[in-house]
């Protein structure tokens, strides 16, 4: 361990830290541009300049490492000049066309410069002009050369960390360029948009959608796969339905050194469209044949009568549901399914879970909840057991929550439902199975509700609600409420903190959790009822 | 043009007017190859040690003593060791290496043996600069004939039971694979950039492994040294500090590659042996270590030759790299051509060095057109200072040194361009050797 003093501060670090490093300890705001904790040291943007007492010149604090007593300033005379003398030299050949560029509002340029800037540029020649201006380099990014400031943070990226080294380094000197050999097109392509500090790499999912300062945030978890890498929910904040009914605009990875590092996948950065899209909005209750809009009030009645069928006769009735629901959810579903419906045909997982995985980031299983079904329901049987059981007539009703039976084939789902007399459906997004059902509940979508999911490892971790649930949504765990209430079994919870509370006391593996004790990277379940023993986590940058 | 020093037995230079000495026929006659095995004969340590005592100091332009860098090796490294001979020559006014490479690649063969045996290394690669098409091709029949001989491969010389492989690479053209690391990258197959220090090659240098660059008169002269003793060697033309190869270019009568002791004033160089100024002009510069170096006026060229002498002048001896300017040269036009080959050759990887060297250059150019203002040779100075000491590698300084130095010496010659438009004299540049 080295003593050391940062800007009148002493902190103790580890030997060979990094002087970045222990500033970033103390949450000290030295800028930076090519140096990024999840990739090697680059040292060639030269803004992370300090001043350490007995060194004559400045040094980058992104390539010094720390020794005994060390005595460092951020802020001195002699270390601003020198950030403020690389900012100068960056903006050289800047184009500053911040009016029409998209990184506007969260570009280090822009925000080292109100900091940094030399506030009087002297640069009063012609800017270099690079061949193209913004063009496309595969199917998620642009790059715009003259904006890029060179911190080859892209170039590190898909060599280090994809290893698919798409990007590199043309030409030399005030004309050196960051292009692409190959079209930049791997499964975690975005990430580049995040890590670019300037608008040289813009994301065309986002690119001119809306100015970043209308946007709110929200820290949640990726529902895409078993993983759980943590995300940042990004809605339209201040302008709302601007652009119609479609709220979430963006979806960004948050840093857990625990889950995901820095980064996230293609696949779940783009997944959130089904947020806004294709939503069941309205309450619907079979009427003449037909699916008509209905009030939750009418809804709760006739399902009150579906769910009392079931509760007499429940060996002819089934019960689905999806590991896409919260722990919470499902801990209601159980209770619901074993105090209410006394039914014991259980499925919640089926082989469509099943995708493409790799060695990185992303997880075969494409539920984010899987280990916490398994924990709350046990194993539970497959749904095709159910479907089979249907199709051969052994069935009354069924009640879907989020599950498409569709997937065994259109023929599937129309021959179950000829055999079942009653499905009563709940979920967030259309689809022929709540088409076909005799009511449908909608439900509020991952963004709309809070909640915790238990990833492959076991670690638990907590989503937020980010927007209200659209339309007549509500968050599931209050559909479930409803029902049983509609039995006259009353539970009272408020918010999906209470229902975590019931869990942490009945189910072991959650023994011992609260929601103030998962954050802020989760926590892996220890209890003795754990479902799988805790495997480290494989995500990481090196 | 080579110009050994009358009344001197030469040493590095002492082939390079031997007609077919880069044949190894010819040099075997004349006792090439007892040097390395005698030395091979020996301890390591003596190798080294003699080297010290001959203090010999880099001749790639840093000047750091040779066995001192030696001695940054890890003791008891299981990694292989490499020498990696800096051969890419590229300092505009420099060209004694090529001389070497060319006319007598035996002494820098025989050299690498002795050099390889003395750090324990086993390998060596000779990184010549892309241009250098007839070094290259004479160097590699060298070490093919070395091969032949069984001087190189397993068990040099057949007695010794020590493996020295050479193995010679043309690099592509950057003057910034001079720079030690970055050639190190275009060796490993990368792009040519300068690597963060530390840590050190001597460390983490060649494929990770433990690795010494010296130049390729550095490595010609342990041979020397071998050869002559280290005092005699140090003793030479009755200075202290050896010979050394000076390149001499520019408005001289007989440019050339001189061989002269360390420590000789500029002026001598000039005058004695240059031939002075061509058509009996006066001077009005001189570089004296190669483009980078600061360069000194008329006044100011009783300067010693040697590495301390010149970095008390305010300069550098570098890559011993003497270009000369007459009075009729204009500076303005001088500092134009040495802003465009540094812009041209700024590999582009810190900010300050590759927005600065082309920021300069567009400054200067301005002048040169004759749009300059005052506040322009501000600004210049500005951008040199400030690209100064804060890069990965010392072209930046190389890059600023020019600028700095030129405008100090010669302010009102700028001024008054600036305020005319055009040069006052017959704008003339200096043509440096290349």
């Amino acid at each position: 361990m080295a003593n050391i003093t940062i800007d009148g501060k002493q902190i103790t670090v580890k030997d060979g830290s990094l002087i970045i490093e222990a500033i970033d300890q103390l949450n000290g705001d030295l800028p930076r541009y090519c140096y990024h904790p999840g990739l090697s040291i680059a040292g060639n943007c030269r803004i992370c300049q300090v001043e350490v007492e007995k060194m004559p010149r400045t040094v980058i604090a992104c390539n010094t490492t720390v020794t005994e007593g060390m005595v460092i300033h951020t802020k001195s005379g002699k270390a601003t000049d020198s950030q403020k003398y690389a900012l100068e030299f960056l903006l050289a050949n800047h184009p500053l066309d911040c009016p029409v560029c998209d990184q506007a509002g969260e570009c280090k340029l822009q925000d080292y410069y109100m900091e940094y800037g030399a506030y009087d540029p002297k640069f009063n020649e012609n800017k270099v002009k690079k061949s193209k201006k913004a063009f496309s380099i595969g199917p998620t990014i642009n790059l715009d050369q003259e904006r890029c400031i060179l911190c080859s943070r892209c170039v590190r990226f898909t060599d280090e960390v994809t290893k698919t080294h798409e990007f590199g380094m043309f030409n030399r000197g005030d004309h050196t360029a960051v292009d692409v050999y190959t079209e930049l097109n791997n499964k975690y392509s975005g990430n580049v948009a995040d890590i670019c500090p300037v608008g040289a790499l813009t994301d065309k999912d986002f690119r001119f959608k809306m100015r970043v300062w209308y946007l709110g945030k929200q820290k949640s978890v990726c529902p895409g796969c078993s993983r759980g890498c943590n995300i940042s929910i990004e809605t339209e904040k201040s302008r709302p339905y601007h652009l119609k009914k479609e709220r979430v605009m963006r979806l960004k990875p948050i840093e857990n050194p625990e889950v995901n590092k820095w980064w996230m996948c293609d696949e779940g950065r783009y997944a959130y469209k089904s947020i806004d899209i294709g939503r069941i909005e309205k309450v619907q209750a079979r009427a003449a044949g037909r699916l008509e809009e209905t009030t939750w009030e009418n809804a709760l009645v006739a399902a009150g009568k579906i769910v009392g069928e079931a509760a007499a006769q429940p060996s002819r009735w089934a019960f689905v549901t999806s590991s896409q629901y919260t722990n919470e959810e499902l801990f209601l579903q159980k209770k619901f399914v074993k105090d209410v419906l006394r039914i014991n045909r259980v499925a919640y997982s089926w082989s469509f879970d099943q995708g493409f995985e790799d060695n990185f980031l992303i997880r075969g299983d494409k539920n984010p909840n899987s280990a916490g079904a398994r924990e709350i329901f046990g194993a539970g049987e497959d749904i095709s057991q159910v479907v089979e059981a249907a199709k051969r007539g052994e069935l009354d009703g069924l009640i879907v929550f989020g599950r498409d039976l569709s997937k065994y084939g259109a023929d599937t789902l129309s021959v179950v439902r000829a055999k079942v007399k009653t499905i009563l459906y709940s979920g967030v997004n259309v689809n022929a199975t709540s088409n076909s059902a005799d009511l449908v509940l909608p439900g509020a979508s991952y963004a709309e509700t809070d909640g915790t999911f238990t990833n492959f490892e076991g670690r638990v971790q907590r989503i937020r609600k980010a927007l209200e649930p659209m339309a007549d949504a509500r968050a599931t765990w209050k559909i479930v409420q409803d029902l049983a209430a509609g039995q006259g079994i009353i539970w009272k919870n408020k918010r999906a903190e209470d229902i975590f509370v019931s869990l942490a006391m009945e189910s072991g593996a959650f023994k011992g959790m609260s929601y103030t004790a998962l954050d802020p990277h989760g926590k892996i379940w220890s209890g003795p009822g754990a479902a799988q023993p805790a495997v480290a986590a494989t995500a990481g940058a090196h | 043009m080579v110009n050994p020093t009358p009344n001197l037995e030469p040493v590095v230079s002492r082939y390079f007017n031997l007609p077919d000495a880069w044949k190894i026929e010819t040099v075997l006659k004349l006792g090439a190859y007892e040097t390395a095995r005698k030395a091979l004969a020996g301890k390591p340590e003596d190798v080294a040690k003699m080297v010290s005592d001959a203090g010999l100091r880099g001749c790639g332009g840093a000047g750091f003593p040779t066995a001192k860098k030696w001695s940054f090796l890890p003791k008891d490294t299981k990694k292989p060791i490499y020498l990696v001979i800096n051969a890419d020559e590229g300092e505009p006014g420099t060209c004694k290496d090529r001389y070497i490479l060319e006319r007598d690649p035996h002494s820098l063969i025989e050299g690498i043996i002795m050099s390889c045996y003395a750090i324990k290394s086993n390998k060596c690669y000779v990184y010549i600069r892309g241009e250098y098409v007839i070094p290259t091709q004479r160097f590699q029949a060298a070490v093919d004939e070395a091969y032949a001989k069984g001087f190189l491969g397993n068990n040099v010389f057949g007695t010794s039971n020590y493996r020295v492989d050479i193995t010679v690479h043309r690099g592509a053209g950057a003057y910034i694979c001079g720079e030690e690391t970055a050639l190190l990258n275009s060796l490993e197959g990368k792009r040519g950039l300068p690597r963060l220090k530390p840590p050190f090659p001597a460390i983490v240098g060649l494929f990770g492994c433990p690795t010494i660059i010296n130049n390729v008169e550095t490595i010609a002269s342990v041979m020397h040294i071998g050869r002559m003793g280290a005092e005699n060697f140090s003793k030479w033309g009755g200075g202290t500090l050896g010979p050394h190869l000076y390149s001499v270019s520019g408005h001289v009568a007989k440019p050339g590659v001189y061989e002269l002791p360390m420590g000789i004033t500029l002026r001598e160089i000039i005058y004695t042996y240059g031939g002075g100024v061509r058509g009996g002009k006066k001077i009005k510069a001189v570089i004296p270590g190669g483009m980078s170096a600061k360069i000194l006026r008329a006044d100011e060229i009783d300067v010693k030759m040697d590495f301390d002498s010149l970095k008390a002048a305010g300069t550098m001896l570098g890559s011993s790299g003497v270009m000369v300017m007459d009075e009729d040269t204009c500076m303005v036009k001088a500092l134009l051509y040495g802003c465009r080959f540094f812009a041209h050759e700024s590999c582009g990887q810190c900010s300050p060095c590759r927005e600065g060297t082309g920021w300069a250059l567009k400054i200067i150019e301005r002048i040169y057109r004759g749009e300059g203002k005052i506040e322009d040779l501000d600004t210049l100075l500005d951008v040199a200072g400030r690209m100064e000491g804060r890069t990965i590698c010392v072209f930046a300084e190389a890059a600023a040194w020019p600028i700095q130095s030129y405008i100090a010496k010669f302010r009102a010659e700028f001024e008054d361009y600036i305020k005319s438009g055009k040069s006052a004299g017959k704008e003339t540049a200096v043509h440096a050797a290349h």
